[in-house]
């Protein structure tokens, strides 16, 4: 309730105030002006603008633009499923847990390792889909055991340690299992067997990926499941009660620990969904695939508002869209060149962005009781 | 690793701290009502579980393969090499957990400490029996397609080069009796064990150290005695393996108490007389670094100068993690942006703007530059909550390398051909420091050293550096107190930027060449596991936490005195770190702040007795006076 | 630094002149509960003012509004003739208004001496140039630092002293903390203090000798006062005035005598709050 160490309302009073304010008004030209400078360049590729900052510019065609956009939403739910976990984590436990992105990798590898398997066995080719349910499921119990193991030996000892803590402990554990892929797997770059063509052809009456319509389409339904299961079972009552006010929920009876370990435990099923997702759609992973997708989905669980599924799944897609449209879209009508190679970058520019006009993300923030601050 | 077991036995079980002094003490020693337990009834749930704990470790070392790529380097030729200690290690540890376990029960037994041994020797062995059951895996199945390190040559380490019988055998043996000495190291008197851990250690260590001694032995001419202690290709040969173990068990005994006291004398002196001695303690310590390098190969050197570059860059993220309690992440933006910007002023060959600034005018700028970088990312961050700042930092120093390495600024900073054949660091006209000159380097680095470890301890102990500690404390009390947060939080992270940067001008000077794949988050990281391994807000421990760090296992891209290991140091600081805030979150020598805040019930208890006595010294306290009113 | 050192010694007495802190028509907002609703509260100078009232009366968000810790909604506070509104609490705490809280919030892991020597940071200059090039006006300072903190500590008795310097204040004994808290706030050279519920969870005797510290600290210091108390027996032994508070409105003023027989705030208040007498 009391807000701290805040400024007031008012005009800015001291120099980082002002500075602050120049970054957000910084930041709104250069993406209204690249904005600008885009429709422009859609009209006419050869305007005054385009020939002083960009003179080769052509402009994106209609296809390519909604080809983005796909992408950038298949991409986005699975940032989206990732921070499901990074948010129910903080929600409950308030601190971030840095290692969430290697369940995902985790996940990956799974899959990458069973579809293998079975593609040796002969079932991938004949019955595609039966072996993904498959292979879904395992890697949704590996993953799953990855996280509350993870709970049980890193996490549970710091509880009510002071909150920097565990996060460091969670990096401790991230750097961890991405080394021990590193040795047990191999630093090479593994491949997933090669899908049927209606996964990889584009659908002939949408125009996109089978790929890219089956994330979507499982990232939704997973969403809805789990949002049933949080706010109409018994056990997502006892999650919500711990989320609230963990002291209170044990003095009514509900076990707190079991609870955590559940929300350790349906977080980590979610990175495994997306981790054979992620291996479905890009069909290759290594050791280091957890890092950058895990700090974006978590970007995400931010923008969308910390502890709050459906702001996870929103910042996911927002996050995804973002960085697959915007360097082409507010960068390259700038006259930036090399684009593609600043994807993370707009990411990550994002995440600092919705933190300084909105910290408490698009649906607003739902915390433990001490962390209102 | 033994002696960093210590600390926990030192704790009280809390039953114990619970039911008073006096109740532990019956507790300990005599429990009549209860006969002797016979020796088989131990609890063996237990024991398997941390049996079971062990064996997985144990077919994850498998393997990652650690056995096979270890085995080269011997330990104490021809019984020993890491590979195989790797493997001893886990029974060792499971049996010596499973002994306190028992023996904190104080369980009384026929025979005293039967127990422990035992109860260690089983634990141990089902730990052992993990790489009995990889054996015979490795013998029957072929899993080579997901696991790269699925080899026969795995299975004939394992077997000894004999049958997988003999394997499966062996390893339930020497499983068993690890962990029976694990048990048993708990039974030692403490004196005991500690002459025994020196003893292991120095053998260790000389072991460890092979590079590093015969190296000096090669400047100071002692050859003739590393030719003896070391074998041909490396490990320490028995027969003085077991001579330094009597030397330095003879030593152990002798020395104790006596370092003991001389530590108690300094720190019982006053004032100006302590001053002294921990003055004349540390120009002891700086001329014998000045001195040492003079005698020491190329190799060594570069090895000093790397653990220096790493203690310079540990300190300055000490400052910020340490000392204001800022956890940043994106450190090593501010040691890119320091390079990078020496690179660019110093180098002909920077493809926009070259100067060719010597190096110390250079360093003007860098200072300059860097802490404009450090204020231009601290303003937007310093007033989130301390872990988005985390995030958000990181996300800055993952920008930075991405800027760098853009096509967009290549046409500035050379994109990820980055900028090569940079000049040394001119001293004034006397010397060019490069990296062809390792020991100039070296004492370039120490200077800087020595400058940062000044320039932290006198703000430390200012006016800047109390506002620190209490911005750490609490944020809101440290603002209602007059405080401005932002201003003294945003100091912190701008010294923490200058400081890195020096380490960032030294570092492009020394290699020579910049690439935006030498500032990966990974080098963050591993100067957050340097600070907390050696102690968040302590001078000393962080040095001390580079120097082991650094120094034995390497740095992100450096070599370590354990070189065999390199592909494993970052899963071993992963762990570290791991373990390190769980069992000793205070560091390898904490600052005394630090340890407090970590340890604050057991010391408020101390501090309450203590109060207590003194009330009732006083004649009647608080505690009389409101008995009687109330 | 020598602001404050002049004793009134004018007692009790109320002056005439413009108060020293003044709100007007006060009124914080948190979503729909109006826990500051158009409250008018004056403090003058040299004088020690109780703020009763049931829980949730308002009376930590009158000092949380007056320390900028929380957002007005609307009104003005006025301190020494200058308007506070769109302060930092630093800058409110630079002013000379200084605080307690009503669940000790020492900085833990400081020790006695350095709790009191950071809290003067807003009345002193040196910066890192200072500390780094060991300047004489550093050392001046320095050491002043440390007198000043060891004076107000001494001001406490032989409780926070010798030993006590150095140890760190979360070792020290709960009335000692309060003690320290106070001590704290007396660092940061205020003209005036907000005590909020200065001897909660002190024993009778600690809290008597508490009470008549609050009488010294305006005797010998100079220090207006605002106290939040529930124990009658200090509110009647400490206060020149006592102000009532409920709903975030003020329903009496006036001194103890007249306040506690008026019937608004039997009803309010003392017809619950009779267990602490």
């Amino acid at each position: 309730m009391i807000r701290t160490a805040g400024p007031r309302r008012g005009a800015p009073r001291t120099g980082v105030d002002w500075f602050l304010t120049f970054l957000r008004v910084a930041a709104l030209t250069v993406i209204a002006v690249g904005l600008l400078a885009f429709i422009w360049q859609e009209i006419d590729a050869d305007n005054p603008f385009a020939r002083v900052v960009n003179p080769d510019a052509t402009g994106l065609s209609g296809e390519q633009f909604r080809g983005l956009v796909v992408s950038g939403v298949a991409q986005g739910c699975m940032y989206g499923l990732i921070a499901l976990g990074y948010s129910m984590v903080y929600g409950v436990l308030g601190f971030i847990n840095f290692a969430h992105g290697e369940v995902f990798m985790v996940g990956a590898m799974t899959g990458m390792i069973t579809s293998n398997k079975l593609a040796d066995a002969g079932w991938w080719e004949s019955n595609f889909i039966g072996s993904l349910l498959l292979i879904v499921i395992i890697s949704m119990i590996v993953c799953t055991l990855t996280a509350v193991i993870m709970e049980r030996v890193a996490y549970r000892p710091l509880r009510g340690a002071p909150r920097l803590i565990p996060l460091i402990t969670s990096i401790g554990v991230s750097f961890f299992i991405q080394n021990a892929a590193l040795v047990l797997l191999g630093p090479t770059a593994k491949a997933y067997p090669d899908v049927p063509d209606w996964v990889k052809d584009k659908h002939t009456f949408l125009q996109i990926e089978g790929a890219r319509i089956l994330v979507v389409v499982v990232s939704a339904v997973s969403m809805a499941v789990l949002w049933y299961l949080v706010e109409h079972t018994k056990g997502g009552k006892a999650m919500r009660a711990v989320a609230e006010d963990a002291e209170i929920a044990a003095l009514m009876g509900i076990n707190v620990n079991r609870t955590i370990v559940r929300v350790f435990a349906v977080g980590g099923a979610m990175a495994g969904l997306a981790g054979i997702l992620w291996g479905i759609l890009f069909r290759s992973v290594t050791h280091l695939t957890g890092f950058l997708p895990g700090i974006k989905a978590f970007s995400a669980a931010v923008v969308g508002g910390i502890g709050h599924l459906g702001g996870a799944m929103a910042g996911g897609v927002s996050i995804g869209v973002a960085e697959s449209v915007g360097p082409l879209v507010i960068l390259e009508p700038l006259g930036v060149s090399g684009v593609s190679q600043l994807r993370d970058a707009v990411a990550f520019a994002m995440l600092i962005g919705v933190l300084l006009i909105r910290p408490s993300g698009i649906f607003g923030e739902r915390l433990p009781a001490e962390d209102r601050t | 690793m033994t002696a960093d077991e210590q600390p926990s036995e030192a704790a009280p079980g809390v039953t114990d701290a619970a039911s008073g002094a006096a109740g532990a003490q019956a507790h300990e020693h005599e429990t009549p009502q209860a006969p002797p337990r016979p020796l088989l009834a131990q609890d063996w749930r237990r024991l398997l579980r941390m049996g079971a704990v062990g064996a997985t470790a144990q077919m994850f070392l498998a393997l990652s393969n650690m056995p096979l790529r270890l085995d080269d380097r011997l330990l104490i030729k021809p019984i020993l090499s890491f590979g195989y200690l790797s493997l001893l290690f886990v029974p060792f540890v499971v049996g010596n957990r499973v002994g306190h376990q028992i023996k904190r029960e104080g369980i009384p037994t026929h025979a005293a400490g039967a127990h422990e041994v035992i109860g260690g020797a089983v634990a141990g062995a089902v730990a052992g029996a993990g790489v009995s059951l990889m054996a015979l895996l490795l013998a029957n199945f072929d899993l080579r397609e997901p696991l790269v390190n699925w080899s026969p040559q795995l299975a004939d380490l394992l077997a000894f080069g004999n049958s997988t019988g003999f394997a499966v055998f062996i390893w339930l043996l020497l499983g068993g009796l690890s962990g029976a000495a694990g048990g048993a190291m708990r039974l030692l008197r403490p004196r005991i064990r500690r002459v025994a851990v020196t003893m292991i250690l120095t053998v260790g260590l000389i072991s460890v150290m092979e590079t590093l001694v015969t190296d000096l032995a090669e400047g100071m001419r002692f050859e003739w005695l590393t030719d003896r202690v070391y074998a041909r290709r490396g490990g320490v040969n028995w027969n003085w393996a077991l001579i330094l173990a009597a030397v330095s068990g003879l030593v152990s005994v002798l020395a104790r108490g006596r370092v003991r006291r001389t530590r108690e004398r300094i720190a019982s002196l006053e004032g100006a007389s302590r001053n002294r001695a921990n003055l004349g303690l540390i120009a002891l310590t700086g001329a014998l670094l000045v001195i040492l390098p003079m005698f020491t190969g190329k190799l060594t050197n570069e090895l000093l100068a790397n653990v220096g570059l790493f203690v310079l860059l540990a300190l300055g993220l000490n400052v910020v993690v340490g000392l204001a309690g800022i956890l940043d992440l994106g450190y090593v933006a501010f040691f890119a942006v320091g390079s990078y910007t020496a690179a660019v002023l110093t180098a002909a060959t920077s493809p926009r703007i070259n100067p060719e600034l010597p190096w110390f005018v250079a360093l003007i700028f860098v200072v300059g530059i860097t802490g404009l970088v450090g204020l231009f990312i601290g303003a937007p961050v310093i007033r989130m909550r301390g872990d988005y700042l985390a995030i958000v930092t990181l996300g800055f120093g993952e920008i930075i390398r991405l800027l760098f390495l853009s096509d967009w600024l290549s046409g500035w900073f050379g994109g990820s051909q980055g900028i090569v054949r940079i000049p040394g660091a001119g001293i004034f006209g006397l010397a060019s420091v490069d990296g062809t000159d390792p020991r100039a380097v070296f004492y370039l680095v120490l200077a800087f050293c020595a400058l940062t470890i000044y320039i932290s301890w006198r703000l430390e102990r200012s006016r800047l550096g109390r506002a620190w500690m209490a911005v750490r404390e609490d944020e809101t009390v440290a603002e209602a107190m007059g405080i401005n947060t932002v201003n003294v939080k945003l100091m912190a992270f701008v010294v923490g930027a200058v400081l890195g940067s020096f380490s960032g001008a030294i570092f492009s000077a020394k290699v020579g060449s910049v690439f935006p794949n030498s500032f990966l988050i990974l080098v963050s990281i591993v100067i957050l596991v340097v600070v907390i391994f050696g102690g968040m807000g302590s001078i000393p421990g962080v040095i001390a936490g580079s120097a082991v760090l650094i120094g034995v296992l390497g740095g992100p891209r450096q070599p370590g005195l354990l070189a065999e290991f390199s592909e494993y140091k970052l899963l071993i600081y992963g762990a570290l770190l791991i373990w390190m805030m769980l069992a000793r979150p205070e560091g390898l020598i904490p600052s005394v702040r630090r340890s407090r805040e970590l340890h604050q019930q057991e010391m408020a208890q101390d501090a309450w007795l203590r109060e207590q006595l003194d009330e009732e010294a006083n004649g009647g306290g608080s505690l009389r006076a409101s008995a009687a009113t109330s | 630094m020598t602001c404050t050192m002049e004793s009134t010694g004018a007692g009790g007495g109320a002056t005439a002149a413009a108060p020293l802190l003044e709100t007007r028509k006060l009124s914080v907002d948190f979503g729909g509960l109006h826990a500051l609703d158009g409250l008018d509260f004056e403090v003058r100078e040299g004088e020690i003012v109780s703020v009763i009232g049931p829980n949730g009366a308002g009376k930590t968000t009158l000092f949380n509004a007056i320390t900028a810790t929380v957002a007005l909604s609307s009104g003005d506070i006025v301190f020494e003739g200058g308007s506070l509104l769109g302060l930092d609490p630093n800058k409110v705490t630079a002013r000379g208004i200084a605080r307690t809280f009503q669940n000790v919030r020492l900085f833990a892991n400081m020790t006695v001496l350095e709790n009191v020597m950071v809290s003067q940071h807003c009345r002193t200059r040196q910066h890192a140039f200072g500390a780094l090039f060991c300047t004489p006006a550093f050392r001046r300072e320095e050491a002043e630092i440390r007198e000043r903190a060891e004076k107000i500590l001494n001001f406490f008795g032989s409780r926070l002293v010798g030993y006590r310097f150095d140890q760190p204040a979360f070792t020290l004994s709960y009335a000692n903390r309060r003690r320290l808290e106070i001590a704290r706030a007396m660092a940061t050279e205020p003209k005036l203090i907000l005590l909020d519920e200065p001897v909660a969870g002190m024993n009778p005797v600690e809290s008597a000798e508490l009470t008549k510290l609050i009488g010294r600290l305006r005797d010998e210091w100079g220090f207006a006062i605002v106290v939040i108390e529930h124990h009658m027996d200090v509110v009647r032994e400490v206060s020149d005035r006592v102000v009532v508070l409920d709903h975030g409105t003020k329903i009496a003023e006036g001194v103890y005598e007249e306040v506690s027989n008026d019937p608004l705030v039997i009803e309010a208040y003392l017809g619950h709050g009779n267990e602490n007498s």
